[in-house]
């Protein structure tokens, strides 16, 4: 069975098409890395797996049946950090827990079903003692744990991460990639894992999805990171140099995946897993 | 001070209004929507002064109008972040046609301090049986919706995805919010809402690290603070709403200590 199919899809976000006519496979128990440029729909065509962004044109599957909100099989891990106010001493438990039959209604006193289910997401992560500390004194490795701890709740078979790595040092990148593809052939699951950039991705993932101009590629890292597909996603003429293990996506002398990077955010971090790049090249 | 009927009725009005607005701010402080409260209340003033005039009690015009507001701010969601210009003068026109509305009512100046103020001591038995039944209401709903509306704030996105919606618990939260603002302002008034539904609230956050221990706590502190000001203004002859807010001030400035304490400790 395939964990999702796209047939004929196009994504319009604000008016603006993202992503057009995109047909495409990906097979149940894939680790697929989803690439692209800022804008180039990662976290559009994530919300339209998830049901909450309808197609404009075409149709999606997801587990062999259509795309709906609040499919429990779906596991996912929003952008944007969590909106708990940093006032809060509130715990990472109450945290993830929260989630565990978090849509039923009711008082939030969690049943016994619903704690063993927090708990084993916590283990699965690693993160039972982390969550006993307030959300406000952990760090964003910790917090990404978390997060995905909050996302494998519900037994997913299939895993939507949006950008987890963001805002890491290359240290906890490595962490988190290496948990993930642990959990991935360990419960057998699908994972799509977007990034900015392909290395912290390398040995990691089975397939690669690139978008870029409304359009798409999947492949394996050897089909799709090469000159003539990325230079139709990008619209430009792209080099790809292969250095020490290490993929560098160049166009007219700059990084490109680089340079998105450095345009999203300007954290501590950020600029710190810059320089350690410097030192690997 | 229990020998005086107004006493009773005072602390039976406090009783049941600090457990609602520190069970409703709770939440209110966790979702970022502190602000809200505070419109609401002002524009809670209008629909009082308003009821005043045509001739019905102050209480049901505070309600139908911070319900009406809070129903329409849910609906408008986020759309509302970030206009804090607008929103700042419908506030200020809110008093101002509140103030309209006493200037052609005779008994002006009582009025207006009552509301803008609250006077719990002028509190009678049918207004505690009705804030008895506004805070059953309040806390009724609170109870049904608490576990999606807590998964909501802490993980919006993630909750939009396993099929909360978003929108529909932000409108049935800011109604209940609504009620609460209108109970309140009977003990504090429309200006000192905050007193009782974000210092409590707000203190307990900084102290707990679970939600229901978070609640307890948060009520218990509101009626600590609520009773505490009554008791005060028995004895000093100053006005409760006075002691009330200096109470909750100092309740949430003790509740930083231990977070100022960490902060200094090298880390």
């Amino acid at each position: 069975m395939n964990a999702i199919e796209l047939r004929d899809v196009s994504l319009t976000l604000a008016g603006r098409l993202v992503l057009s006519d995109i047909s495409l496979e990906i097979a149940a128990g894939q680790f697929v890395g989803v690439l692209g440029p800022n804008g180039s729909g990662k976290t559009t065509l994530m919300r339209a797996i998830l049901g909450l962004v309808p197609p404009s044109r075409g149709a999606i599957r997801v587990l062999g049946q259509a795309a709906t909100r609040g499919n429990p099989s779906v596991g996912y891990l929003p952008q944007a950090a969590s909106a708990v106010p940093q006032a809060t001493r509130l715990s990472g438990w109450d945290f993830v827990a929260s989630v565990a039959s978090g849509h039923r209604l009711g008082l939030p006193i969690l049943g016994r079903a619903a704690r063993a289910e927090a708990e084993r997401a916590l283990d699965l992560v690693g993160a039972r003692k982390l969550a006993r500390r307030p959300l406000a004194d952990i760090s964003g490795g910790e917090r990404q744990r978390l997060l995905l701890a909050q996302a494998l709740i519900g037994r997913p078979q299939l895993l939507l991460l949006d950008e987890p790595l963001i805002s890491l040092d290359p240290r906890h990148q490595q962490e988190v990639v290496g948990l993930v593809k642990e959990l991935q052939v360990e419960l057998g699951i699908t994972v799509l894992f977007s990034a900015h950039e392909i290395n912290p991705l390398l040995g990691a993932i089975d397939q690669v999805l690139y978008l870029g101009r409304g359009q798409a590629a999947l492949g394996t890292i050897d089909e799709v990171i090469t000159r003539p597909v990325l230079s139709r996603l990008y619209g430009s003429d792209i080099d790809v140099i292969r250095l020490r293990g290490r993929i560098f996506v160049m166009a007219g002398g700059y990084d490109v995946e680089r340079d998105a990077h450095r345009h999203e955010a300007g954290s501590p971090h950020e600029h710190g897993s810059h320089g350690a790049h410097a030192d690997h090249v | 001070m229990f020998e005086y009927d107004f006493m009773r009725n005072a602390f039976a009005a406090a009783t049941v209004v600090a457990l609602v607005a520190g069970t409703v701010g709770y939440f209110l402080v966790l979702r970022g929507q502190t602000f809200a409260g505070h419109a609401l209340a002002h524009v809670g003033f209008t629909g009082a002064t308003g009821s005043i005039l045509v001739g019905i009690p102050p209480l049901w015009g505070l309600v139908a109008m911070t319900m009406a507001a809070g129903i329409g701010m849910g609906l408008m969601g986020e759309r509302l972040v970030q206009r804090d210009v607008a929103i700042g003068l419908v506030l200020a026109f809110s008093l101002a046609l509140g103030l309209l509305f006493l200037h052609f009512y005779t008994a002006f100046a009582t009025q207006a301090t009552t509301l803008l103020f609250g006077n719990v001591l002028a509190v009678d038995i049918p207004t505690v049986f009705t804030l008895l039944g506004l805070g059953a209401v309040s806390l009724a709903m609170l109870a049904i919706i608490s576990r999606p509306l807590l998964f909501a704030s802490l993980q919006p996105q993630l909750a939009e995805a396993k099929g909360v919606s978003l929108q529909l618990y932000g409108v049935l939260f800011l109604a209940i919010v609504a009620l609460t603002t209108a109970e309140c302002a009977q003990i504090v008034g429309v200006l000192l809402v905050f007193a009782l539904m974000v210092g409590p609230a707000a203190a307990a956050q900084q102290l707990t690290s679970a939600v229901p221990t978070g609640v307890l706590l948060s009520a218990s502190l509101a009626l600590f603070e609520a009773w505490g000001g009554i008791t005060l203004a028995f004895y000093t002859d100053w006005p409760s709403s006075f002691w009330i807010t200096a109470l909750s001030v100092a309740v949430y400035l003790l509740a930083t200590v231990p977070r100022r304490l960490r902060a200094w400790q090298p880390a």
